[in-house]
């Protein structure tokens, strides 16, 4: 006869093994959808260009070997491709201001939000959500209304004297990070709304009866017990912002490259898929670098609660 | 008692606060004065909604009156933010914060105050001994037994050295017996550090216990202030007498007014002295309070007399419900001995003594 250890033993067997069957589905999605494709991905950059688009059937690491490096064409020597570096930099600057710019901005909106009484905090939740119901393409071409020269912006600051010919904010690093941080603030205001709404403010009244002024009570008290918010938002716009595609192109006038317009290229003009996808990898790689390094730097000095 | 110097700590003139605007709005406090003195145990008291938690946020800083003065040692903080003033809080729900530990929570006020390290140290050390919490100075706070979150709370608003430390119902959440335990340390912790304790609780036991004075509170207003003792025996208002303890109504007519002492004649007939609030002139006709265990029960014929409708067991005492012959309802409550049968029944018809000085003419 079985002991009692041993039925105790076989049924948590069965168990792990229905946990499996009854997941099996998601996890074959997830398999597909997911890791296939990106599998796909991996595979095309260790192989050769075909001559119109589309990869040879043949290894080759040239592709790796292109993402910073370039080969001269008469020497064969290897040196190291300005350009791309010059994009990934750039693209990597972008994506970082953008986080910092929708975080000054998105932090105190989610404040303001916070504090608001029960019901209207409804309503400023779904004003913050309504430009998600609208087209990116269409978004980022309300912004160009704005800022372009015959736009709103200049047209006003003409009628009143302040300037005397428009001011070029269109296809300039500024149009791109005015239209990023806009497209990309509610990225950062609905992560630390939430953690921010779970703040206990008897906690900030508490501190400013231990003669922490404003400025200190902010810093020491709400930010601390905000960021798990703030670390989510910073991740939920930098990862999309360093892919960023059509906000660049139109507002920056393709003028300068970003990552995506690189990656684009070697997919159409360029017909070299397989540096495209090790460009991919490469930026997948990145992207995952810098979370991690993140998210262990602020877990270490962090709050763990909750 | 011991004595008080006669300065006063804080100040509260004419003080109102109205929350709302228009015809939505609430008087929470309506021109309350009241004076607390130094290093005394002041308690405010009253039911909830009564304005007591209201006037503690004003002394605070963390709302702002609408109109009147708050004097700390004579000069107005009303208008000061709370990081500018001298008075540390103890809150209701602790308020400590999360992602300190024990330690980093006590050492906080200090800290803001621009202390040197060392100071810090040495004070939160201190504190940390002052409430029997010296094992658990590295613990979150989340890690620890409410009634150890309690002590911490005091230690942190006490070891910037307030002038005046103000406690917001901080017993409420504890269980009965560490409530008691509570009761006796605030007891204690105030002796030892000497500051000026503001307490506000709506617990009527609690504030006699504790508080060297109390004031007591009812609609945003300040009915009475006194020594326990007087709120108890000397209720000015029937809001007061009903409030703290169990009392008995009975109107009188009243004469023979001086002295601070009246006679009033009962519905039954017989005439009993009461004493009279001072400075106050009693009409014809009065409400007298007798508190039940200052009547007695007797067989024969007493000041009033009943019927014995109810014998509650209580213990340590007894509470007999007796109707009287003119139809108003009394309760005495009397002594229980182990020895000594209790002697009345259900139905019997009993005589009430009332003591010397056991009745107060009400103001109402």
């Amino acid at each position: 006869m079985a002991t009692a250890e041993e039925v105790a033993k076989a049924a948590e067997r069965r168990e792990v093994r229905d946990r499996w069957l009854l997941s099996a589905p998601a996890l074959l999605v997830i398999l597909l959808a997911a890791t296939g494709p990106l599998l796909i991905v991996v595979v095309y950059s260790f192989l050769a260009p075909g001559p119109y688009g589309d990869v040879k059937w043949q290894f080759s690491s040239d592709a790796w070997t292109s993402v910073f490096l370039e080969r001269d064409i008469f020497d064969d020597t290897l040196s190291l491709a300005a350009a791309h570096v010059t994009i990934f930099l750039r693209s990597i600057k972008l994506a970082a201001v953008t986080t910092l710019a929708t975080l000054a901005l998105g932090f105190p909106t989610a404040y303001f939000m916070a504090t608001r009484s029960e019901k209207t905090r409804d309503l400023w939740l779904f004003l913050i959500t309504i430009p998600f119901w609208t087209n990116l393409l269409i978004r980022t071409f309300a912004v160009l209304q704005i800022i372009r020269n015959e736009g709103i912006i200049n047209t006003i600051l003409l009628k009143l004297g302040i300037v005397s010919a428009p001011v070029q904010i269109l296809y300039t690093d500024t149009a791109i990070l005015i239209g990023m941080a806009y497209v990309y603030l509610p990225l950062m205001v609905l992560p630390i709304y939430a953690s921010m709404e779970k703040l206990d403010f008897r906690l900030v009244e508490a501190g400013y009866d231990l003669y922490a002024t404003r400025f200190k009570v902010l810093w020491k008290i709400i930010f601390p017990l905000v960021k798990p918010g703030v670390i989510a938002g910073s991740i939920l716009v930098f990862i999309p912002a360093l892919g960023a595609y059509v906000t660049p192109s139109i507002l920056g006038g393709g003028k300068n490259m970003m990552l995506s317009n690189l990656i684009e290229l070697q997919f159409g003009q360029g017909r070299n898929w397989p540096l495209g996808s090790a460009l991919s990898i490469t930026v997948m790689i990145i992207v995952m670098v810098a979370l991690l390094a993140y998210v262990r730097n602020a877990g270490k000095s962090g709050v763990r609660h909750g | 008692m011991p004595d008080k110097p006669d300065r006063n700590a804080i100040e509260v003139v004419n003080v109102s606060k109205i929350f709302g605007s228009g015809e939505g709005q609430v008087a929470a406090l309506d021109k309350v004065s009241v004076s607390i003195r130094e290093n005394e145990f002041f308690t405010l008291l009253g039911p909830s909604g009564c304005g007591k938690t209201t006037l503690l946020r004003l002394i605070a800083g963390f709302d702002f009156p609408t109109a009147g003065e708050i004097l700390l040692y004579g000069q107005d903080i009303a208008p000061l933010p709370p990081f500018k003033r001298p008075v540390n809080t103890v809150f209701q729900s602790y308020a400590l914060f999360p992602h300190m530990t024990v330690a980093d929570n006590i050492g906080f006020g200090l800290e803001m105050l621009g202390k040197p390290k060392a100071e810090i140290k040495a004070r939160v050390a201190e504190m940390l001994k002052l409430v029997k919490m010296e094992a658990l100075a590295g613990r979150r706070t989340g890690q620890i037994s409410g009634g150890q979150q309690q002590r911490v709370a005091l230690a942190r608003a006490l070891a910037p050295q307030p002038k005046v430390l103000l406690l917001d119902e901080p017993l409420s959440a504890l269980d009965y017996k560490l409530r008691k335990e509570m009761q006796i340390e605030l007891k204690r912790l105030q002796n030892e550090t000497g500051i000026t304790f503001i307490f506000v609780t709506h617990d009527q036991e609690e504030a006699l216990t504790m508080s060297d004075r109390i004031a007591v509170m009812s609609s945003g207003k300040i009915l009475q202030v006194g020594s326990p003792w007087d709120i108890y025996d000397k209720p000015a208002e029937r809001f007061v007498a009903d409030f703290i303890g169990e009392t008995n109504f009975l109107t009188a007519a009243i004469s023979d007014v001086g002295n601070g002492k009246a006679r009033a004649t009962l519905k039954s007939g017989a005439t009993i002295e009461a004493t009279v609030a001072e400075g106050f002139q009693p009409k014809d006709n009065a409400t007298v309070v007798v508190r039940p265990e200052h009547a007695k029960l007797t067989k024969d014929k007493g000041d009033l007399s009943g019927t014995v409708e109810n014998i509650v067991y209580f213990g340590t005492d007894t509470h007999i419900h007796v109707r009287l012959d003119s139809g108003e309802a009394f309760t005495v409550r009397q002594q229980n001995t182990r020895s000594a049968g209790f002697g009345f029944e259900r139905d019997d018809k009993v005589g009430i003594l009332i003591g010397n000085d056991a009745a107060q003419v009400l103001r109402d």
